[in-house]
C-alpha cells in the first residue's frame, strides 16, 4: 500500500486563506450551472466536490511552476488567481475571454498564472506535463510541473508512458490524480462516467516505476497540504517525480451528464448551523462537501464565524459581477477565427489565406 | 561543397545546436539504419547531453518534446519512421497543432517532430507511409518536405527558429543523393518554393524524393524535346502557391507527383488549387502521379508497381502534352 498522509494542523490565517479558495471556486460554479439554465452555455464540467484538492494544492505553487490542468479545469484557474471574469467570459464565448473565445471551458488557458495549455483529451497533458518538467532541470531552473487529472487518465496508454519517462529521468514533477469516481457506487447507465481500471487503488500504478505515492483524503484540505507541500519539496531539492492520489466524494450534480444545482447554493452556516441544512442532501453536506468541512476546520483552528461569512459573502458578489461581466462582453470578430494560427505573420497570412499574403 | 543529404541533415542538426543550447535531439533514429548512423553518434559525441535516447515511447516523448518547447526548449523529436507518427498521433495532431490557437495565441510550441516518409523497399505496409497529406490537413503544423542536402541544412534552421510547431519529413532513398552546400549556414524560409529546373512546354511539381525522380525524367524528356520546368515547394504547410500558380500560367500544363495515395493526397491539393486559381491558363487536364490507393506491398514486384516512378512521370508529362489522359 502507498503511504498515506495524515491532516496538517495549520493555522487560522491558512485555514482562512484555503476557505476563500474552496468558496469563490463553489461560487463560480454555481453562478454557471445558474447562467446555463437561462442561456445556451453548452456541455461544461464543474469542480464542486473538489475544491479541497485543488484550492490548497496550487496554492503552493510559485511563480514559474507550471500546471496542466483537464476539462474540468475552472477550480484549478481560480486557485491560482485567474480573474473569473475572463474565464466565464471565456466560457461564454466572448471576446473579453481568458483565450479570446478560441477555447472555452475545456482550455481555459493562463499562462501568466502557470498554466500554459488546457487540454481536454483524456491523458494528453500527462507527457507534456513532462516535457516541462524536462525544460526545468535542463535550464536549471528550480521549478515543478504539476499534471492534473482524474482517474479515467489513468486507463490511457499516455500515463504509463509519461510515468516511465518522469522516473527514468528523475523529473520535477507532481501526478496530481484527482479521484472522484470513489463515491459514484450509486452510478446507473447514461450517468457521468466513473473510472474503469482494474486497479485497486490508483497510486499502486506509480509503484512499480519508484514513484513515491500517497493516498489523501481530497477533501481533508490539510492532508492535501501536507502532501503536495511534500512532493512539491522532492521536485525542488532533485528527488524526481511523485504522485497523488486526491480521493473527493462525487457531488449528486454531477452524477448525470449535465451539471445539476441540485443540491442549492452551499450556505457556510451548515458548518456551525447544520440543523439549517436542507435535508435531501444533507448527507452530502455534513460529511462529504468539502466546504462545509473547511469551515468547521477554520472554526476549529480559531476563526470566527464572521469572517467566514465575509468570505462568502464577497464571492457571492465577486461572481455575480463576473455573470454580469461575462454577459455584457462583445462577442468576438468572425475574422478573429484567422488569427493566432501561427505567430509568423507571413506564415499566418500564407496557411489561412486571409491577410496580407495570398 | 560536394555532399550528399545525410551530410546536409547532420551539418543542419550540428549548426542548430552549436548555435542555440536549447536545441535538444529527443530520438536518434535520423538516418535510420543507414550507414549514416554514425553522424547522430558524431552529434551525440560533440554535444553531450543534448541528445535524449528517449523510451518507446511515442506518445510519451513527443509530449515531453511539446512540454519542454512550451517551458524554454527547442526540441527536435526524432520519431524516426515517418509509420509511428500514428503512435504519436494525439499529440502531434491534437496538442501540438492546436495549442497556439485554442489559447487564443497566448502560449507557443516551438518543437520540430522529425520523420523519414515513404517506401523505402521492403517496408511492407507499417514502414512505408507518407502521412504528409493527413498532417497536412491538420492546421496548426508547419511541414518542412526537402528534397536536396541544401535544402534540408537551410529548411531545419527555419524550422528550429519557428515559434510553431514544424514537422520535418525525409525519405530515406534522399540520403544518398549529391548535391551541392554552400559554404555558410543559411536559412530558407518557410513557404518559399524553388523551382529546380527551368522549362516551358510543363510544369512537374514534385514533392521529396519525387523531386529527384522528377528531375531524371525531365531530364530524359528534354532529349525528347520536351522542356519541363520542376517545382518544388520545399514546405508543404504554409505552400508556396504563387511559384506553383505562375509557373502553370507560363507553361499551362501541370503534372503533380507526390509519394502520398492519390486520394485526398498532397498532389490532389495542388492539383484542386491550380484548377480552382489559374483554369484559365490550362491547355490539358492536370495529371496526378502518386501512389496507389492500396496498402504498400512488401513484393518488389508489387510494391515498384504501386509508387510513382520516372516512368510514369515521364508518360504522365506525354499524356499532357498530347491533352489526353494515361490511364484511359
Amino acid at each position: 500500500m502507498p503511504s498515506t498522509v495524515p491532516s496538517g494542523a495549520l493555522p487560522a490565517p491558512q485555514r482562512l486563506r484555503q476557505l476563500r479558495t474552496m468558496v469563490r471556486i463553489r461560487r463560480f460554479e454555481e453562478a454557471l450551472i445558474e447562467l446555463a439554465q437561462a442561456h445556451d452555455v453548452g456541455h461544461f464540467h464543474v469542480y464542486i466536490g473538489q475544491e479541497a484538492t485543488g484550492g490548497p494544492a496550487l496554492a503552493l505553487l510559485e511563480d514559474g511552476d507550471v500546471a496542466y490542468s483537464t476539462h474540468r479545469n475552472h477550480g484549478h484557474l481560480l486557485a491560482r488567481g485567474v480573474d473569473p471574469n475572463a474565464m466565464l467570459a471565456e466560457i461564454l464565448g466572448r471576446a473579453t475571454g481568458t483565450n479570446g473565445g478560441k477555447g472555452g471551458t475545456l482550455h481555459l488557458a493562463a499562462p501568466a498564472h502557470g498554466f500554459p495549455t488546457t487540454s481536454a483529451s483524456v491523458g494528453g497533458p500527462l507527457p507534456i506535463a513532462v516535457g516541462s518538467a524536462f525544460a526545468f532541470r535542463e535550464l536549471g531552473r528550480d521549478r515543478v510541473s504539476v499534471a492534473l487529472f482524474g482517474d479515467g487518465a489513468l486507463e490511457e496508454g499516455a500515463w504509463h508512458e509519461a510515468a516511465n519517462i518522469a522516473a527514468l529521468r528523475q523529473l520535477p514533477v507532481v501526478f496530481l490524480c484527482e479521484n472522484n469516481s470513489v463515491g459514484a457506487v450509486t452510478q446507473q447507465a447514461g450517468d457521468y462516467p466513473s473510472s474503469t481500471l482494474a486497479v485497486g487503488t490508483l497510486a499502486d500504478l506509480a509503484r512499480p516505476f519508484g514513484i513515491p505515492a500517497v493516498v489523501i483524503d481530497g477533501s481533508d484540505s490539510g492532508a492535501v497540504h501536507a502532501a503536495m507541500s511534500e512532493a512539491l519539496a522532492r521536485a525542488r531539492s532533485g528527488g524526481g517525480p511523485s504522485f497523488i492520489e486526491a480521493r473527493t466524494v462525487r457531488w449528486p450534480g454531477n452524477q448525470g451528464i449535465w451539471a445539476e444545482l441540485v443540491t442549492g447554493r452551499v450556505q457556510v452556516h451548515y458548518g456551525w448551523d447544520p440543523a439549517t441544512i436542507p435535508d435531501p442532501h444533507r448527507a452530502w453536506f455534513a460529511e462529504h462537501d468539502p466546504v462545509v468541512r473547511a469551515v468547521r476546520e477554520a472554526l476549529a483552528s480559531g476563526a470566527g464565524r464572521d469572517a467566514i461569512a465575509a468570505i462568502e459573502a464577497d464571492a457571492t458578489r465577486e461572481m455575480a459581477a463576473a455573470v454580469a461581466f461575462a454577459l455584457a462582453s462583445p462577442w468576438p470578430d468572425a475574422d478573429e477565427a484567422f488569427a493566432n494560427l501561427y505567430a509568423d505573420p507571413r506564415v499566418n497570412a500564407l496557411a489561412t489565406g486571409r491577410g496580407a499574403v495570398r | 561543397m560536394s555532399a550528399v543529404y545525410a551530410d546536409g541533415m547532420a551539418l543542419g542538426l550540428r549548426e542548430v545546436l552549436a548555435e542555440d543550447p536549447r536545441v535538444y535531439l529527443m530520438g536518434q533514429y535520423f538516418f535510420g539504419l543507414t550507414r549514416h548512423r554514425r553522424l547522430t553518434v558524431e552529434l551525440m559525441r560533440d554535444f553531450p547531453g543534448r541528445v535524449w535516447n528517449p523510451p518507446i515511447a511515442e506518445v510519451g516523448y513527443a509530449g515531453t518534446g511539446i512540454g519542454a518547447a512550451i517551458s524554454g526548449l527547442r526540441p527536435i523529436v526524432d520519431i524516426a519512421t515517418a509509420s509511428f507518427i500514428f503512435q504519436a498521433w494525439p499529440q502531434v495532431v491534437n496538442e501540438a497543432a492546436n495549442i497556439r490557437y485554442m489559447t487564443g495565441g497566448q502560449t507557443g510550441v516551438p518543437v520540430v517532430f522529425h520523420i523519414t516518409h515513404g517506401i523505402r523497399g521492403g517496408g511492407a505496409a507499417q514502414h512505408s507511409h507518407s502521412p504528409q497529406a493527413m498532417l497536412m490537413n491538420t492546421p496548426g503544423l508547419q511541414i518542412i518536405s526537402p528534397s536536396t542536402a541544401r535544402d534540408v541544412r537551410g529548411l531545419i534552421r527555419a524550422a528550429v527558429q519557428s515559434d510553431d510547431p514544424v514537422v520535418w519529413i525525409d525519405h530515406v532513398k534522399l540520403f544518398d543523393i549529391e548535391g551541392e552546400l554552400p559554404d555558410a549556414p543559411e536559412t530558407i524560409p518557410l513557404g518559399v518554393a524553388d523551382i529546380k529546373r527551368r522549362g516551358t512546354d510543363l510544369t512537374i511539381v514534385a514533392t521529396s524524393l519525387q523531386v529527384q525522380r522528377s528531375l531524371v525524367a525531365a531530364e530524359r524528356l528534354a532529349a525528347e524535346g520536351i522542356q519541363a520546368e520542376v517545382v518544388d515547394p520545399r514546405t508543404l504547410v504554409p505552400l508556396d502557391r504563387a511559384t506553383i500558380l505562375q509557373s502553370v500560367g507560363r507553361t499551362g500544363r501541370l503534372v503533380v507527383v507526390d509519394e502520398c495515395h492519390r486520394s485526398c493526397g498532397v498532389g490532389a491539393e495542388i492539383a484542386a488549387t491550380v484548377a480552382e486559381d489559374a483554369f484559365d491558363a490550362l491547355r490539358a487536364p492536370i495529371l496526378r502521379v502518386a501512389t496507389e490507393d492500396v496498402p504498400i506491398p512488401f513484393s518488389r514486384t508489387m510494391e515498384e508497381a504501386v509508387q510513382p516512378t520516372v516512368e510514369k512521370i515521364i508518360a504522365a508529362a506525354h499524356a499532357v502534352m498530347e491533352g489526353r489522359r494515361p490511364r484511359g
